[in-house]
Protein backbone atom coordinates (compact mmCIF):
# COMPACT_ATOMS: atom_id res chain seq x y z
CA UNK A 1 0.00 0.00 0.00
CA UNK A 2 1.28 3.44 -0.82
CA UNK A 3 1.94 5.59 2.22
CA UNK A 4 0.15 8.40 0.48
CA UNK A 5 -3.10 6.44 0.56
CA UNK A 6 -2.95 6.33 4.37
CA UNK A 7 -1.80 9.92 4.77
CA UNK A 8 -4.66 11.26 2.74
CA UNK A 9 -7.39 9.09 4.23
CA UNK A 10 -7.96 9.94 7.90
CA UNK A 11 -10.68 7.28 8.17
CA UNK A 12 -8.04 4.66 7.40
CA UNK A 13 -5.26 6.31 9.37
CA UNK A 14 -7.14 6.33 12.69
CA UNK A 15 -7.81 2.56 12.82
CA UNK A 16 -4.27 1.81 11.68
CA UNK A 17 -2.82 4.04 14.42
CA UNK A 18 -5.02 2.26 16.96
CA UNK A 19 -3.78 -1.10 15.72
CA UNK A 20 -0.16 0.09 15.87
CA UNK A 21 -0.33 1.41 19.42
CA UNK A 22 -2.49 -1.43 20.77
CA UNK A 23 0.37 -3.92 20.70
CA UNK A 24 1.81 -2.51 23.90
CA UNK A 25 -1.49 -2.99 25.71
CA UNK A 26 -1.99 -6.45 24.22
CA UNK A 27 1.38 -7.56 25.58
CA UNK A 28 1.56 -5.66 28.87
CA UNK A 29 -2.04 -5.43 30.07
CA UNK A 30 -4.25 -8.11 28.50
CA UNK A 31 -2.34 -11.12 29.96
CA UNK A 32 -2.78 -9.61 33.45
CA UNK A 33 -6.56 -10.00 33.15
CA UNK A 34 -5.99 -13.75 33.29
CA UNK A 35 -3.29 -14.01 35.98
CA UNK A 36 -4.23 -15.53 39.33
CA UNK A 37 -1.81 -13.24 41.13
CA UNK A 38 -3.84 -10.18 40.20
CA UNK A 39 -7.31 -11.75 40.00
CA UNK A 40 -7.61 -13.67 43.22
CA UNK A 41 -8.03 -12.11 46.65
CA UNK A 42 -5.31 -12.93 49.15
CA UNK A 43 -6.21 -15.34 51.94
CA UNK A 44 -8.68 -13.86 54.38
CA UNK A 45 -9.63 -10.83 52.27
CA UNK A 46 -13.25 -9.82 52.71
CA UNK A 47 -15.22 -7.13 50.94
CA UNK A 48 -15.63 -3.91 52.93
CA UNK A 49 -18.30 -4.00 55.61
CA UNK A 50 -21.09 -1.44 55.23
CA UNK A 51 -19.44 0.96 57.66
CA UNK A 52 -16.00 0.60 56.12
CA UNK A 53 -17.41 1.05 52.63
CA UNK A 54 -18.93 4.35 53.75
CA UNK A 55 -15.62 5.24 55.39
CA UNK A 56 -13.88 4.56 52.13
CA UNK A 57 -16.20 6.98 50.36
CA UNK A 58 -15.31 9.63 52.94
CA UNK A 59 -11.64 8.94 52.31
CA UNK A 60 -12.30 9.66 48.64
CA UNK A 61 -14.61 12.61 49.31
CA UNK A 62 -12.13 14.38 51.55
CA UNK A 63 -9.36 13.83 49.01
CA UNK A 64 -7.10 11.84 51.32
CA UNK A 65 -5.59 10.17 48.24
CA UNK A 66 -4.13 13.47 47.08
CA UNK A 67 -1.57 13.33 49.90
CA UNK A 68 -1.57 9.68 50.98
CA UNK A 69 -0.71 6.69 48.83
CA UNK A 70 -1.82 3.13 49.58
CA UNK A 71 0.93 1.29 47.78
CA UNK A 72 4.09 0.02 49.43
CA UNK A 73 6.73 -0.69 46.83
CA UNK A 74 9.10 -3.65 47.16
CA UNK A 75 12.09 -1.72 48.43
CA UNK A 76 13.72 -2.18 51.79
CA UNK A 77 13.42 1.49 52.71
CA UNK A 78 9.66 1.23 52.20
CA UNK A 79 9.03 -2.09 53.90
CA UNK A 80 11.16 -1.06 56.91
CA UNK A 81 8.82 1.83 57.49
CA UNK A 82 5.45 0.56 56.35
CA UNK A 83 5.56 -3.25 56.44
CA UNK A 84 5.13 -5.93 53.78
CA UNK A 85 5.01 -4.56 50.23
CA UNK A 86 1.58 -4.31 48.65
CA UNK A 87 0.34 -7.14 46.44
CA UNK A 88 -2.38 -7.02 43.79
CA UNK A 89 -4.61 -9.52 45.60
CA UNK A 90 -5.17 -7.04 48.43
CA UNK A 91 -7.05 -4.62 46.18
CA UNK A 92 -9.54 -7.00 44.54
CA UNK A 93 -12.55 -5.32 46.18
CA UNK A 94 -11.28 -1.76 45.71
CA UNK A 95 -13.33 0.06 43.09
CA UNK A 96 -11.56 2.28 42.33
CA UNK A 97 -8.28 1.51 44.06
CA UNK A 98 -6.73 4.22 46.24
CA UNK A 99 -3.09 3.62 45.37
CA UNK A 100 -2.57 7.33 44.88
CA UNK A 101 0.48 8.83 43.27
CA UNK A 102 1.81 11.30 45.78
CA UNK A 103 3.06 11.10 49.35
CA UNK A 104 2.82 14.41 51.09
CA UNK A 105 1.82 12.35 54.11
CA UNK A 106 2.91 8.78 54.79
CA UNK A 107 1.66 5.74 52.93
CA UNK A 108 -1.51 4.30 54.49
CA UNK A 109 -1.60 0.85 52.90
CA UNK A 110 -0.87 -0.80 56.29
CA UNK A 111 -2.05 1.84 58.73
CA UNK A 112 -4.71 -0.54 60.10
CA UNK A 113 -4.28 -1.46 63.80
CA UNK A 114 -1.12 0.60 63.98
CA UNK A 115 -2.66 3.30 66.16
CA UNK A 116 -5.60 3.24 68.53
CA UNK A 117 -9.05 4.43 67.45
CA UNK A 118 -8.71 7.30 69.90
CA UNK A 119 -5.50 8.37 68.23
CA UNK A 120 -7.16 8.47 64.80
CA UNK A 121 -10.03 10.53 66.14
CA UNK A 122 -7.75 13.00 67.87
CA UNK A 123 -5.49 13.13 64.84
CA UNK A 124 -8.30 13.68 62.34
CA UNK A 125 -9.90 16.36 64.52
CA UNK A 126 -6.69 18.33 64.63
CA UNK A 127 -3.48 16.52 63.65
CA UNK A 128 -1.32 18.93 65.66
CA UNK A 129 -3.01 17.82 68.87
CA UNK A 130 -1.04 14.60 68.64
CA UNK A 131 1.72 15.31 66.13
CA UNK A 132 2.90 18.89 66.63
CA UNK A 133 5.07 18.79 63.48
CA UNK A 134 2.18 17.72 61.20
CA UNK A 135 1.00 19.85 58.28
CA UNK A 136 -2.12 17.78 57.64
CA UNK A 137 -5.41 19.69 57.73
CA UNK A 138 -7.98 18.94 60.44
CA UNK A 139 -11.36 17.43 59.58
CA UNK A 140 -13.60 18.52 62.48
CA UNK A 141 -16.83 18.33 60.48
CA UNK A 142 -16.50 14.53 60.24
CA UNK A 143 -17.49 14.41 63.92
CA UNK A 144 -20.83 16.08 63.24
CA UNK A 145 -21.87 14.69 59.87
CA UNK A 146 -23.97 11.57 60.04
CA UNK A 147 -23.76 8.80 57.47
CA UNK A 148 -26.69 8.75 55.10
CA UNK A 149 -27.65 5.09 55.40
CA UNK A 150 -30.22 5.28 52.59
CA UNK A 151 -27.51 4.94 49.99
CA UNK A 152 -25.36 2.31 51.69
CA UNK A 153 -27.30 -0.68 50.36
CA UNK A 154 -27.20 0.70 46.82
CA UNK A 155 -23.45 1.24 47.08
CA UNK A 156 -23.03 -2.36 48.17
CA UNK A 157 -25.19 -3.55 45.28
CA UNK A 158 -23.01 -1.58 42.89
CA UNK A 159 -19.92 -3.18 44.43
CA UNK A 160 -21.55 -6.59 44.03
CA UNK A 161 -21.97 -6.05 40.31
CA UNK A 162 -18.24 -5.29 40.27
CA UNK A 163 -17.45 -8.59 41.95
CA UNK A 164 -17.56 -8.05 45.71
CA UNK A 165 -19.26 -11.16 47.16
CA UNK A 166 -21.85 -9.48 49.39
CA UNK A 167 -24.74 -11.68 50.47
CA UNK A 168 -28.34 -10.44 50.29
CA UNK A 169 -28.24 -10.40 54.08
CA UNK A 170 -25.21 -8.06 54.09
CA UNK A 171 -27.09 -5.67 51.85
CA UNK A 172 -30.33 -5.93 53.80
CA UNK A 173 -28.47 -5.08 57.02
CA UNK A 174 -26.48 -2.25 55.47
CA UNK A 175 -28.69 0.61 56.64
CA UNK A 176 -28.81 -0.75 60.14
CA UNK A 177 -25.03 -1.20 60.26
CA UNK A 178 -24.36 2.49 59.61
CA UNK A 179 -27.39 3.82 61.47
CA UNK A 180 -26.48 6.74 63.72
CA UNK A 181 -22.79 6.51 62.87
CA UNK A 182 -20.86 9.66 62.18
CA UNK A 183 -18.46 10.08 59.30
CA UNK A 184 -15.50 9.83 61.68
CA UNK A 185 -16.72 6.42 62.90
CA UNK A 186 -16.81 5.19 59.31
CA UNK A 187 -13.47 6.67 58.32
CA UNK A 188 -11.68 5.28 61.39
CA UNK A 189 -13.25 1.85 60.76
CA UNK A 190 -11.97 2.01 57.19
CA UNK A 191 -8.46 3.06 58.20
CA UNK A 192 -8.21 0.45 60.95
CA UNK A 193 -8.80 -2.33 58.43
CA UNK A 194 -6.21 -1.25 55.89
CA UNK A 195 -3.57 -3.81 55.04
CA UNK A 196 -3.88 -5.89 58.18
CA UNK A 197 -3.81 -9.26 56.40
CA UNK A 198 -0.16 -9.34 55.40
CA UNK A 199 2.07 -9.24 58.42
CA UNK A 200 5.79 -8.84 58.21
CA UNK A 201 8.07 -7.99 61.06
CA UNK A 202 10.29 -5.06 60.39
CA UNK B 1 1.81 -17.63 33.91
CA UNK B 2 0.32 -20.29 31.62
CA UNK B 3 2.30 -21.22 28.53
CA UNK B 4 -0.48 -19.77 26.38
CA UNK B 5 -0.02 -16.28 27.78
CA UNK B 6 3.73 -16.66 27.82
CA UNK B 7 3.56 -17.60 24.12
CA UNK B 8 1.17 -14.73 23.46
CA UNK B 9 3.61 -12.26 24.97
CA UNK B 10 6.66 -13.71 23.22
CA UNK B 11 5.01 -13.97 19.80
CA UNK B 12 3.49 -10.49 19.89
CA UNK B 13 6.73 -8.97 21.08
CA UNK B 14 8.74 -10.78 18.40
CA UNK B 15 6.20 -9.75 15.78
CA UNK B 16 6.34 -6.12 16.89
CA UNK B 17 10.13 -6.07 16.73
CA UNK B 18 10.15 -7.73 13.30
CA UNK B 19 7.44 -5.42 11.97
CA UNK B 20 9.25 -2.33 13.24
CA UNK B 21 12.49 -3.47 11.62
CA UNK B 22 10.72 -4.20 8.34
CA UNK B 23 9.01 -0.81 8.41
CA UNK B 24 12.30 0.93 9.04
CA UNK B 25 14.07 -0.69 6.10
CA UNK B 26 11.03 -0.69 3.81
CA UNK B 27 11.04 3.09 4.07
CA UNK B 28 14.79 3.22 3.57
CA UNK B 29 14.67 2.61 -0.16
CA UNK B 30 12.55 4.46 -2.60
CA UNK B 31 12.46 4.65 -6.34
CA UNK B 32 12.96 8.37 -6.35
CA UNK B 33 16.19 9.97 -7.45
CA UNK B 34 18.24 12.65 -5.70
CA UNK B 35 16.38 15.93 -5.97
CA UNK B 36 12.93 14.40 -6.51
CA UNK B 37 10.12 15.84 -4.44
CA UNK B 38 7.18 14.13 -2.79
CA UNK B 39 4.85 16.29 -4.83
CA UNK B 40 3.59 18.07 -1.70
CA UNK B 41 3.40 21.81 -2.22
CA UNK B 42 2.34 24.20 0.50
CA UNK B 43 2.38 27.90 -0.34
CA UNK B 44 5.06 27.20 -2.92
CA UNK B 45 7.22 25.20 -0.48
CA UNK B 46 8.11 21.75 -1.79
CA UNK B 47 9.26 18.62 0.09
CA UNK B 48 12.25 16.50 -1.02
CA UNK B 49 11.66 12.75 -1.16
CA UNK B 50 14.92 11.78 0.57
CA UNK B 51 15.54 8.65 2.68
CA UNK B 52 16.29 8.93 6.40
CA UNK B 53 19.78 10.26 7.15
CA UNK B 54 22.12 7.37 7.99
CA UNK B 55 22.83 8.49 11.59
CA UNK B 56 19.13 8.58 12.27
CA UNK B 57 18.58 5.17 10.75
CA UNK B 58 21.38 3.73 12.88
CA UNK B 59 19.87 5.19 16.02
CA UNK B 60 16.73 3.22 15.22
CA UNK B 61 18.77 0.10 14.55
CA UNK B 62 20.63 0.55 17.84
CA UNK B 63 17.35 0.90 19.72
CA UNK B 64 16.10 -2.35 18.22
CA UNK B 65 19.35 -4.14 19.10
CA UNK B 66 19.18 -2.73 22.64
CA UNK B 67 15.56 -3.90 22.95
CA UNK B 68 16.39 -7.44 21.83
CA UNK B 69 19.41 -7.53 24.16
CA UNK B 70 17.27 -6.33 27.06
CA UNK B 71 14.78 -9.14 26.50
CA UNK B 72 17.59 -11.72 26.31
CA UNK B 73 19.09 -10.59 29.61
CA UNK B 74 15.94 -9.70 31.57
CA UNK B 75 13.49 -12.23 30.16
CA UNK B 76 10.19 -12.32 28.33
CA UNK B 77 7.03 -14.25 29.18
CA UNK B 78 8.11 -17.35 31.05
CA UNK B 79 11.67 -17.12 29.74
CA UNK B 80 13.60 -15.87 32.79
CA UNK B 81 16.43 -14.19 30.90
CA UNK B 82 20.15 -14.67 31.37
CA UNK B 83 20.20 -12.53 34.55
CA UNK B 84 17.16 -14.33 35.98
CA UNK B 85 16.08 -10.95 37.37
CA UNK B 86 12.75 -10.49 39.11
CA UNK B 87 11.41 -7.69 41.27
CA UNK B 88 10.99 -10.09 44.19
CA UNK B 89 14.53 -11.44 43.87
CA UNK B 90 15.93 -7.93 43.83
CA UNK B 91 13.97 -7.10 46.97
CA UNK B 92 15.07 -10.29 48.70
CA UNK B 93 18.71 -9.64 47.82
CA UNK B 94 18.37 -6.13 49.24
CA UNK B 95 16.89 -7.54 52.45
CA UNK B 96 19.53 -10.28 52.74
CA UNK B 97 22.30 -7.74 52.31
CA UNK B 98 20.86 -5.50 55.02
CA UNK B 99 20.29 -8.51 57.24
CA UNK B 100 23.93 -9.60 56.94
CA UNK B 101 25.03 -6.08 57.80
CA UNK B 102 22.70 -5.30 60.70
CA UNK B 103 21.70 -8.58 62.30
CA UNK B 104 25.07 -9.06 64.10
CA UNK B 105 24.52 -5.63 65.68
CA UNK B 106 20.98 -6.47 66.74
CA UNK B 107 22.06 -9.90 68.00
CA UNK B 108 24.77 -8.37 70.13
CA UNK B 109 22.23 -6.11 71.82
CA UNK B 110 19.64 -8.88 72.10
CA UNK B 111 22.14 -10.86 74.19
CA UNK B 112 22.54 -7.95 76.62
CA UNK B 113 20.06 -7.02 79.35
CA UNK B 114 17.79 -4.02 78.83
CA UNK B 115 19.71 -2.07 81.47
CA UNK B 116 23.00 -2.76 79.68
CA UNK B 117 21.59 -1.79 76.29
CA UNK B 118 20.28 1.44 77.82
CA UNK B 119 23.89 2.37 78.68
CA UNK B 120 25.12 1.82 75.12
CA UNK B 121 25.44 5.02 73.09
CA UNK B 122 25.17 3.39 69.67
CA UNK B 123 22.18 1.31 70.71
CA UNK B 124 20.41 4.42 71.97
CA UNK B 125 21.07 6.26 68.70
CA UNK B 126 19.62 3.32 66.74
CA UNK B 127 16.66 3.06 69.08
CA UNK B 128 16.07 6.81 68.83
CA UNK B 129 15.46 6.42 65.10
CA UNK B 130 13.18 3.45 65.68
CA UNK B 131 11.28 5.51 68.24
CA UNK B 132 10.81 8.36 65.80
CA UNK B 133 9.48 6.03 63.09
CA UNK B 134 7.23 3.92 65.26
CA UNK B 135 6.38 5.62 68.54
CA UNK B 136 6.59 9.39 68.08
CA UNK B 137 3.18 9.60 66.39
CA UNK B 138 1.50 9.12 69.79
CA UNK B 139 4.19 9.74 72.40
CA UNK B 140 5.69 12.71 70.57
CA UNK B 141 9.12 13.18 69.06
CA UNK B 142 10.29 14.39 72.48
CA UNK B 143 8.64 11.32 74.11
CA UNK B 144 6.78 13.65 76.46
CA UNK B 145 3.43 12.29 75.40
CA UNK B 146 0.20 14.10 74.91
CA UNK B 147 -3.30 14.12 76.32
CA UNK B 148 -4.20 10.43 76.43
CA UNK B 149 -0.66 9.33 75.53
CA UNK B 150 1.70 8.91 78.46
CA UNK B 151 4.84 10.94 78.97
CA UNK B 152 7.70 8.45 78.82
CA UNK B 153 10.36 10.75 80.22
CA UNK B 154 9.07 10.99 83.78
CA UNK B 155 9.24 8.34 86.47
CA UNK B 156 5.49 7.82 86.62
CA UNK B 157 4.28 4.57 85.05
CA UNK B 158 0.81 3.25 84.33
CA UNK B 159 1.84 -0.33 83.58
CA UNK B 160 5.13 -0.45 85.45
CA UNK B 161 8.53 0.95 84.65
CA UNK B 162 10.72 -2.08 85.24
CA UNK B 163 12.60 -3.15 82.08
CA UNK B 164 10.57 -6.34 81.67
CA UNK B 165 7.28 -4.52 82.26
CA UNK B 166 8.15 -1.99 79.56
CA UNK B 167 9.01 -4.80 77.20
CA UNK B 168 5.71 -6.55 77.93
CA UNK B 169 3.88 -3.32 77.17
CA UNK B 170 5.64 -3.08 73.82
CA UNK B 171 5.22 -6.73 72.87
CA UNK B 172 1.58 -7.30 73.82
CA UNK B 173 0.25 -3.79 73.88
CA UNK B 174 -2.03 -2.54 76.64
CA UNK B 175 -5.73 -1.91 76.82
CA UNK B 176 -6.96 0.29 79.62
CA UNK B 177 -10.63 -0.07 80.55
CA UNK B 178 -12.13 2.61 82.71
CA UNK B 179 -15.91 2.50 82.26
CA UNK B 180 -18.06 5.60 82.23
CA UNK B 181 -19.83 6.14 85.56
CA UNK B 182 -22.56 8.57 84.69
CA UNK B 183 -25.29 5.91 84.65
CA UNK B 184 -24.30 4.66 88.11
CA UNK B 185 -23.28 7.84 89.89
CA UNK B 186 -25.65 10.29 88.20
CA UNK B 187 -24.61 13.90 87.82
CA UNK B 188 -24.28 14.65 91.55
CA UNK B 189 -22.28 11.51 92.14
CA UNK B 190 -19.90 12.42 89.32
CA UNK B 191 -19.43 15.88 90.82
CA UNK B 192 -18.83 14.47 94.29
CA UNK B 193 -16.28 11.90 93.12
CA UNK B 194 -14.47 14.52 91.06
CA UNK B 195 -14.15 16.69 94.19
CA UNK B 196 -12.71 13.71 96.06
CA UNK B 197 -10.20 13.07 93.26
CA UNK B 198 -9.21 16.75 93.42
CA UNK B 199 -8.74 16.33 97.19
CA UNK B 200 -6.58 13.22 96.77
CA UNK B 201 -4.34 15.03 94.32
CA UNK B 202 -3.98 17.95 96.71
CA UNK B 203 -5.96 20.48 94.67
CA UNK B 204 -8.53 23.05 95.72
CA UNK B 205 -11.87 21.28 96.29
CA UNK B 206 -15.27 21.40 98.01
CA UNK B 207 -14.74 19.53 101.29
CA UNK B 208 -18.38 18.48 101.84
CA UNK B 209 -18.75 17.10 98.33
CA UNK B 210 -15.40 15.35 98.60
CA UNK B 211 -16.56 13.53 101.73
CA UNK B 212 -19.66 12.37 99.89
CA UNK B 213 -17.51 11.42 96.94
CA UNK B 214 -15.22 9.31 99.12
CA UNK B 215 -18.10 6.93 99.82
CA UNK B 216 -18.70 6.42 96.10
CA UNK B 217 -14.98 6.04 95.61
CA UNK B 218 -14.71 3.30 98.22
CA UNK B 219 -17.59 1.47 96.53
CA UNK B 220 -16.77 1.78 92.85
CA UNK B 221 -13.26 3.04 92.29
CA UNK B 222 -11.00 1.31 94.79
CA UNK B 223 -11.01 -2.01 92.93
CA UNK B 224 -8.70 -0.51 90.33
CA UNK B 225 -7.31 2.68 91.82
CA UNK B 226 -6.76 1.21 95.29
CA UNK B 227 -8.07 2.36 98.69
CA UNK B 228 -5.63 5.27 98.80
CA UNK B 229 -5.87 6.15 95.10
CA UNK B 230 -2.33 5.04 94.41
CA UNK B 231 -3.35 3.16 91.27
CA UNK B 232 -2.51 -0.34 90.13
CA UNK B 233 0.02 -1.15 87.40
CA UNK B 234 -1.62 -4.56 86.86
CA UNK B 235 -4.60 -2.78 85.32
CA UNK B 236 -2.88 0.38 84.20
CA UNK B 237 -4.99 2.29 86.71
CA UNK B 238 -3.32 5.66 87.28
CA UNK B 239 -2.18 7.00 90.62
CA UNK B 240 -4.70 9.73 91.50
CA UNK B 241 -2.72 11.29 94.32
CA UNK B 242 0.10 12.86 92.28
CA UNK B 243 0.03 15.71 89.79
CA UNK B 244 0.60 13.55 86.68
CA UNK B 245 -2.54 13.37 84.56
CA UNK B 246 -3.10 11.38 81.42
CA UNK B 247 -6.37 13.05 80.47
CA UNK B 248 -6.02 16.29 82.42
CA UNK B 249 -6.39 17.01 86.13
CA UNK B 250 -8.70 19.98 86.09
CA UNK B 251 -12.21 19.70 87.54
CA UNK B 252 -13.78 19.61 84.08
CA UNK B 253 -11.36 17.01 82.74
CA UNK B 254 -11.84 14.74 85.74
CA UNK B 255 -15.60 14.96 85.31
CA UNK B 256 -15.25 14.19 81.61
CA UNK B 257 -13.19 11.10 82.48
CA UNK B 258 -15.77 9.97 85.03
CA UNK B 259 -18.66 10.46 82.62
CA UNK B 260 -17.18 8.99 79.46
CA UNK B 261 -14.69 6.51 80.83
CA UNK B 262 -11.26 6.09 79.28
CA UNK B 263 -10.01 3.27 77.12
CA UNK B 264 -6.47 4.11 76.24
CA UNK B 265 -4.85 1.61 73.96
CA UNK B 266 -1.22 0.86 73.32
CA UNK B 267 -1.06 -1.25 70.12
CA UNK B 268 0.89 -4.52 70.35
CA UNK B 269 4.14 -4.40 68.43
CA UNK B 270 4.97 -8.10 68.29
CA UNK B 271 3.50 -8.62 64.83
CA UNK B 272 5.05 -5.44 63.51
CA UNK B 273 8.54 -5.14 64.90
CA UNK B 274 11.17 -7.85 65.30
CA UNK B 275 12.00 -9.00 68.83
CA UNK B 276 15.46 -7.41 68.53
CA UNK B 277 14.00 -4.01 67.71
CA UNK B 278 11.48 -4.26 70.54
CA UNK B 279 14.39 -5.05 72.87
CA UNK B 280 16.19 -1.90 71.74
CA UNK B 281 13.05 0.21 72.08
CA UNK B 282 12.36 -1.14 75.58
CA UNK B 283 15.88 -0.09 76.54
CA UNK B 284 15.31 3.33 74.95
CA UNK B 285 12.09 3.92 76.88
CA UNK B 286 13.72 2.65 80.05
CA UNK B 287 16.61 5.03 79.48
CA UNK B 288 14.30 8.02 78.86
CA UNK B 289 13.03 7.89 82.40
CA UNK B 290 16.43 7.42 84.07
Amino acid sequence: MKHEAIEKNIGLMIPLIIVAISFGALVEIVPLFFQKSVNEPIKGLKPYSALRLEGRDIYVKEGCYTCHSQMIRPFRWETERYGHYSVAGEFIYDHPFQWGSKRTGPDLARVGERYSDDWHRAHLYNPRDVVPESNMPGFPWLFENKIDGDKTARKMEAMRTLGAPYTDEDIANAKQAVDGKTEIDALVAYLQGLGTLLKQKR
Amino acid sequence: MTSFWSGWIILLTAFTIAATTWLLFANRYSTSKEGDTTGHVYDGIEEYDNPLPAWWLWLFVLSIVFGVGYLIFYGLGNYPGLFGWTQTKQYEAEMAEADAKYSPVYERYAAMTIEEVAEDQQAMRMAGRLFNSNCAQCHGSDAKGNRGYPNLTDSDWLWGGEPEQIKTTLVNGRQAAMPGWEAVLKETGVHEVSEYVLKMSGQEHDAAMATAGEKHYQTYCLACHGPEGKGNPMMGAPNLTDDVWLYGGTRMRIRETLIKGRNGQMPAQQDTLSAEKIHLLAAYVYNLAQ
